[in-house]
C-alpha cells in the first residue's frame, strides 16, 4: 500500500511522517500531482495559514491531483487541522480563501464561532466525542479519545450528517468530519502519543 | 474556564553547546546528558508537550543542534517547540523542516517585533511562541521588565505591555520565565503568571523554579497559568512527568489521564527528504 503525504508547502510535513512511519506505514512526500494520483492512500496535513495553503494547493496542481485521486477514483484521505479545514467551501482568515469545496460550509474564527471566554488558540488536549459510523476510528475508553488540538479557526457546516466527531471547548466544535472516502481531523493525531497512533492505524485499515 | 480544557504539563530541554543541561538564574550548572534518553522518557510517561530551547552562547552549536531537533521529532509524538536563535524565516524553515511543531522566539522577537507577524503570516498564529524572560524591575509600569539574550541583555520593555504587543502582532502563546526564579526552586513567580495570564487571551506557559508538584499546581491556580512547564526536575527523578500528572489529578486539575506508552521505535530506511 502507497500512503503519500501531500506536501504543499504548509508547516510540519516532518511531524506526520514520523508518526506514518510509527504506525507501520512507509510513506512518500507527495509535492507533484502524479505522486498523488499513484497513492493508494492520501494524508493532507496542515499547519498554517489558511490563504497562503489554499493557493499553493492550486497552483501546484495538486487540488485538481486530489479531485482526481479522492472524489473520482475513491481513494482514502485523511486530513488534518489544516488539511480538514481546507475541504470547506470558505476560509475566512485575513480575507476569503476558496477550499476544495467538498463539504458546505465556512471556516471561521473560533471568536466568531461564538468562543467568547476562552482562549485562542485553542491548544493542547481535548476530549473527543465521535458519533455514528466514526466509532471505528475512537476505539477504547475515554482516556484513550483525547487528542491534541492547537487551532485558532473552526469548521462550521451545515452537513451535519459529515460531522464524525464533536470536542467542547466553551461551544461544540467539529473536531472530526467523515464523507465519503474522506475522513479529517481538526486535532493532531500526529501528535496524540499512542491516541493518535491508534487513530492512524484505524486509518490506515480503513476500507470505505 | 479551567474546566472546559485540560492543563498541559510541559517538560523542557535546555541544550547548551549540544548537550541537556540544567540551569540556575539562566546559568547552566550541570550537563544532564542526551537529549533522547530524556524524551523517550516523557514520551513514554505522558508528558504533554515538549520544549527544547537551545541556550548556548552563539551559533556554533547551529548543526548539532538541528541534529538533536531531528531526532526528538523521530521520537516524540507530543507537540515538539523549538527555540534559540531564531531571527527570520529562514531558521524558522530549518526547524519546522527538523520537526519542531511549534517555534519559540524571544530576543528575535525584541530586536524586531515584525518577525512575530512574518511568521504568523506564513506559519499560522499557532506556531509561534513567545518566550518571554522578565525580571523585576521597579521603574516599570508592571514592576517587570522583559530581558533579551539569555537572560542578560534588558530591553527597556515592560513586560506585561510587551506582552499585549506579541499577541497584537500574532503570538500564538507566551511562554513566561522570570529569571531570578530560574532553578531556584522556590515555585512560579504567581505575580508574574498572573499578571501577565490575565492581560492576554492567548495560551500562557509558566515555567521557572519548579521543585516540588504543589508548584505546578499553584501555576495554574494562583498564577492563572494554562500550561505549566519545567525542567530540572523532571531529570532525576523516576516517572517523574507521571508523578506530577497524578498529583495535578489529585489536586482537583483537569488533566490527560496517565497511560503507559512504550515508543516503539520502527526500523526504517536512511532518508532524507530534504
Amino acid at each position: 500500500m502507497k500512503v503519500a503525504i501531500v506536501d504543499y508547502g504548509a508547516g510540519n510535513i516532518e511531524s506526520v511522517r514520523n508518526a506514518l512511519f510509527a504506525a507501520g506505514a512507509e510513506p512518500v512526500i507527495a509535492r507533484d500531482p502524479e505522486t498523488v494520483l499513484a497513492a493508494d492512500r492520501l494524508v493532507l496535513p496542515g499547519v498554517g495559514a489558511a490563504g497562503a495553503a489554499a493557493e499553493r494547493l492550486a497552483v501546484s496542481g495538486l487540488r485538481d491531483a486530489l479531485e482526481d485521486a479522492v472524489r473520482r477514483r475513491g481513494r482514502p484521505m485523511l486530513g488534518i487541522c489544516l488539511g480538514m479545514e481546507l475541504l470547506a467551501e470558505r476560509l475566512l482568515e485575513f480575507g476569503e480563501h476558496r477550499g476544495l469545496g467538498w463539504l458546505p460550509g465556512d471556516v471561521v474564527h473560533l471568536r466568531d464561532a461564538g468562543v467568547a471566554q476562552a482562549r485562542v488558540p485553542h491548544m493542547g488536549w481535548n476530549l473527543v466525542e465521535p458519533q455514528g459510523a466514526a466509532a471505528r476510528f475512537f476505539q477504547g475508553p475515554e482516556r484513550m479519545r483525547t487528542f491534541y488540538f492547537c487551532h485558532s479557526y473552526t469548521l462550521v457546516t451545515p452537513a451535519g450528517a459529515a460531522v464524525a466527531a464533536r470536542a467542547t471547548y466553551e461551544k461544540p466544535l467539529v473536531a472530526a468530519v467523515l464523507d465519503g472516502t474522506v475522513f479529517a481531523t481538526q486535532f493532531h493525531p500526529e501528535k496524540s502519543q499512542i491516541n493518535g497512533q491508534n487513530l492512524i492505524r484505524a486509518f490506515l485499515d480503513w476500507a470505505p | 474556564m479551567s474546566r472546559i480544557q485540560k492543563h498541559r504539563l510541559i517538560a523542557t530541554l535546555l541544550v547548551f553547546n549540544g548537550d541537556v543541561v540544567q540551569t540556575r538564574r539562566f546559568r547552566p550548572t550541570n550537563n544532564v546528558g542526551s537529549a533522547f534518553t530524556a524524551v523517550d522518557f516523557f514520551n513514554t510517561w505522558t508528558v504533554d508537550e515538549i520544549f527544547v530551547l537551545e541556550i548556548s552562547k552563539d551559533d556554533a552549536h547551529r548543526v548539532r543542534f538541528e541534529e538533536i531537533v531531528e531526532g526528538l521529532s523521530r521520537r516524540c509524538f507530543v507537540p515538539l517547540t523549538v527555540g534559540g536563535k531564531i531571527r527570520d524565516l529562514d531558521r524558522v524553515r530549518t526547524y519546522t523542516r527538523a520537526g519542531a511543531d511549534k517555534i519559540a522566539l524571544n530576543t528575535g522577537a525584541l530586536e524586531r517585533p515584525a518577525l512575530i507577524r512574518e511568521i504568523a503570516a506564513q506559519f499560522g498564529s499557532q506556531c509561534v511562541v513567545v518566550s518571554i524572560d522578565a525580571r523585576r524591575n521597579a521603574d516599570m509600569p508592571s514592576g517587570y521588565e522583559a530581558v533579551g539574550d539569555r537572560g542578560r541583555v534588558p530591553s527597556g520593555r515592560d513586560a506585561r505591555a510587551w506582552a499585549e504587543e506579541v499577541v497584537s502582532l500574532g503570538a500564538g502563546e507566551i511562554l513566561l520565565n522570570e529569571i531570578e526564579h530560574d532553578g531556584d526552586k522556590r515555585g512560579y513567580d504567581l505575580d508574574l503568571v498572573r499578571l501577565i495570564s490575565d492581560a492576554v487571551s492567548i495560551p500562557v506557559v509558566a515555567m521557572g523554579g519548579v521543585a516540588n508538584w504543589d508548584h505546578l499546581v499553584d501555576g495554574v491556580r494562583q498564577g492563572h497559568a494554562h500550561g505549566v512547564a519545567a525542567g530540572n526536575i523532571f531529570h532525576y527523578t523516576e516517572h517523574s512527568t507521571k508523578k506530577a500528572k497524578e498529583f495535578m489529578a489529585a489536586a482537583g486539575l483537569p488533566v490527560r489521564g496517565t497511560t503507559f506508552y512504550k515508543v516503539a521505535m520502527p526500523r526504517r530506511p536512511a532518508y532524507r527528504p530534504f
